[in-house]
């Protein structure tokens, strides 16, 4: 990153007691970035987005912002603002009172504050529901308020803390998209704590996958799920097929790989990757296997037999059991062919591309 | 009792709800009916209508002076069983601390205690202090007795309020100050208002303590409790009561309306923490 990174994370550490909360965290987030942490509960993200709000302070280590550090500053004197998980709608205050709450310490004029709060409002699509109350508002309007009462302070950095969890399905998904374009349209640099891979996946420039405190990749989307490092960072980003492959050579970027099935395969070696007696373990997406129908002839086969078939409206997944092999191939199939009416039992041939096997860490 | 829910109708159930209402109230109504009553003896027939003993009420030095000392204490104990129970509330529905169950049931321990066995005990204290007994005396122990009153008033109201609140006022610039002043106080305010009303009408109707440590200034159950003794001073009582009743009511009903209310606000709000 050739200019000063907006946010700054050295070496934090957190301790609650023996437990350690974040374990030795380094991490840069570009301004205008919108930078996603992604882990299980319990991995540390929300403790992580909470010190750099100033809500929690790390025992060892440095937080930056915009080349400041904040460490001792109080959450209420950081240019941060924050959209809380269960949105923190302030329930005596109607909607217009909520979004100026925090302009009335900037002692602004009444028409300066009332313009500020209705572009914010505007912003959001809730201009006409200004007079009405928390509890009158549905989940996601309330999610709203919250985003224009953070994006109406203009921080330099606007903190969501899993802001799209209370939501159901569909409007989660609406929200995503309103979000995305948001953050394009303000340009303020967006963190967002969430549990969710497809909302992290969607949303994110960058992504941050973090695991019992420790941050265990640091990518683009395409590539966290393309190329991930590890096999738990893998499985956590959605399926895929593992399995033992005998390392054949080895060079400080390229990994030679022997597997059963697969062949001889030269694959990118992942960061930091530590071999295990000679094997190493390779990774295909379900989806990166395609059934070949009738005659049909591809560079890269797997012949095999279908042991189980699971429907899921757009797509099907076979299990597909390939003599040789320790475990069956779970193959991701779209149902535009049939592969819905593939009858468990039947053979069926597999095409792959050996670009889409990947090296992944233990 | 319509049966819809599959209970069977009964000719007795109603019966049965009757004569315990009137069991319950029927004595409370006796003393309005003969606090209007034109004769000084509580006896059927009625003979007839009057206003006098409630005009009395006005010219009574005495009683004018009970009822300034009730004020007195009333406020007094609203306001402080309030304040420690505002602490006490807060500590308990916030912090998770050791013995915080024991802490509980020892505060909310004198509802279900003997009060008059808290009234001789606490008199035996105050005259071996050689304290003399006086409204303050009345304000300590009725505090005690007020206190469990105010905490679960406070308990339900302080139980509902979501600590991000006070978080996301942080966030957004105010200072801790503030945010007490901004968020922390109008959100609990119903609560607090509660508990001010529900004190003072405890307080209000409370005779034991107030008999055993008020000395010579009595509260307005202590002084009608006096004036049983003459029968010719009855109707006035009973006026009083009335007035005195009529006022409970009030009160206790004001405070249930804000506290319902709060706590139908805060639960909209809880609905979406869940």
């Amino acid at each position: 990153m050739p200019e000063t990174p907006m946010i700054t994370i050295e070496a934090v550490n957190k301790f609650y007691g023996i437990y350690k909360a974040l374990d030795d965290v380094s991490l840069d987030i570009a301004a205008g970035e919108f930078f996603s942490l992604l882990g299980p509960s319990g991995c540390g993200k929300t403790t992580l987005l909470r010190s750099i709000a100033g809500f929690d302070t790390p025992s060892t280590g440095d937080i930056r912002i915009d080349g400041q550090s904040v460490i001792g500053t109080p959450p209420n004197r950081r240019p941060t603002n924050m959209v809380f998980q269960n949105y923190a709608i302030f329930p005596h205050l109607d909607v217009e009172e909520n979004v100026a709450y925090g302009l009335k310490r900037l002692k602004l004029d009444a028409s300066g504050e009332r313009r500020r709060v209705g572009a914010a409002l505007d912003q959001v699509r809730l201009g006409h529901l200004g007079k009405r109350r928390a509890h009158e508002l549905s989940g996601g309007q309330r999610q709203r308020v919250a985003l224009a009462r953070a994006l109406v302070m203009r921080p330099k950095v606007l903190l969501l803390d899993e802001p799209l969890s209370a939501l159901d399905k569909k409007l989660r998904e609406e929200m995503q998209v309103e979000l995305r374009s948001l953050q394009k349209a303000v340009g303020i640099t967006f963190i967002l704590v969430t549990h969710d891979q497809y909302e992290a996946l969607a949303l994110s420039d960058r992504i941050a996958v973090m695991f019992g405190g420790r941050i265990a990749q640091v990518a683009t989307p395409k590539e966290i799920y393309q190329r991930p490092t590890t096999r738990q960072i893998a499985d956590f980003l959605g399926g895929m097929n593992f399995m033992k492959a005998r390392i054949t050579g080895e060079t400080a970027t390229r990994l030679s790989v022997e597997t059963p099935r697969f062949g001889g395969v030269t694959l990118d070696k992942p960061l930091g990757f530590n071999a295990r007696n000679g094997t190493a373990t390779i990774g295909i997406r379900p989806e990166r296997l395609r059934v070949l129908w009738d005659d049909a002839k591809a560079d890269f086969e797997l012949a095999g037999r279908v042991v189980d078939r699971h429907y899921f409206g757009e797509i099907t997944h076979l299990i597909v059991d390939v003599p040789g092999m320790e475990q069956p191939l779970s193959v991701s199939e779209t149902n535009n062919f049939g592969a819905d009416d593939i009858p468990v039992g039947d053979a069926v041939r597999l095409a792959y591309d050996p670009d889409a096997l990947v090296a992944l860490s233990d | 009792m319509s049966g819809r829910h599959g209970i069977p109708k009964s000719r007795w159930l109603p019966a049965y709800v009757t004569v315990y209402l009137a069991f319950l109230y029927f004595p409370i109504l006796l003393l309005p009916i003969f606090s209007f009553n034109n004769a000084a003896t509580t006896t059927f027939p009625l003979a007839g209508f009057t206003t006098k003993w409630y005009a009395s009420l006005w010219h009574n030095t005495a009683l004018l002076e009970a009822a300034r000392n009730s004020m007195i204490v009333g406020v007094s104990v609203a306001i402080l069983s309030t304040v420690l129970g505002i602490c006490a509330a807060r500590a308990i529905t916030r912090y998770r601390f050791r013995g915080q169950r024991a802490a509980t049931g020892l505060i909310m321990a004198p509802l279900f205690l003997p009060e008059i066995i808290f009234a001789v005990s606490l008199l035996m204290i105050i005259l071996q202090l050689g304290v003399e007994l006086s409204l303050v005396t009345v304000i300590l122990g009725q505090v005690i007795f007020c206190l469990p009153y105010a905490m679960s008033v406070l308990i339900s109201g302080f139980g509902g309020f979501d600590r991000s609140l006070e978080e996301a006022s942080l966030d957004l610039g105010e200072t801790a100050i503030g945010t007490f002043r901004r968020v922390t106080l109008p959100v609990v305010a119903p609560a607090l208002v509660s508990s001010l009303l529900v004190s003072f009408t405890v307080s209000l109707d409370e005779f034991i303590l107030a008999f055993f440590l008020s000395g010579t200034e009595p509260t307005l159950p202590v002084y009608i409790w006096g004036q049983l003794r003459f029968a010719a001073k009855l109707p006035g009582v009973l006026a009083l009561g009335s007035v005195m009743i009529l006022i409970s009511i009030l009160l206790l009903t004001l405070s249930e309306i804000i506290r319902r209310r709060a706590e139908h606000r805060l639960r909209a709000q809880g609905a979406l923490n869940a």
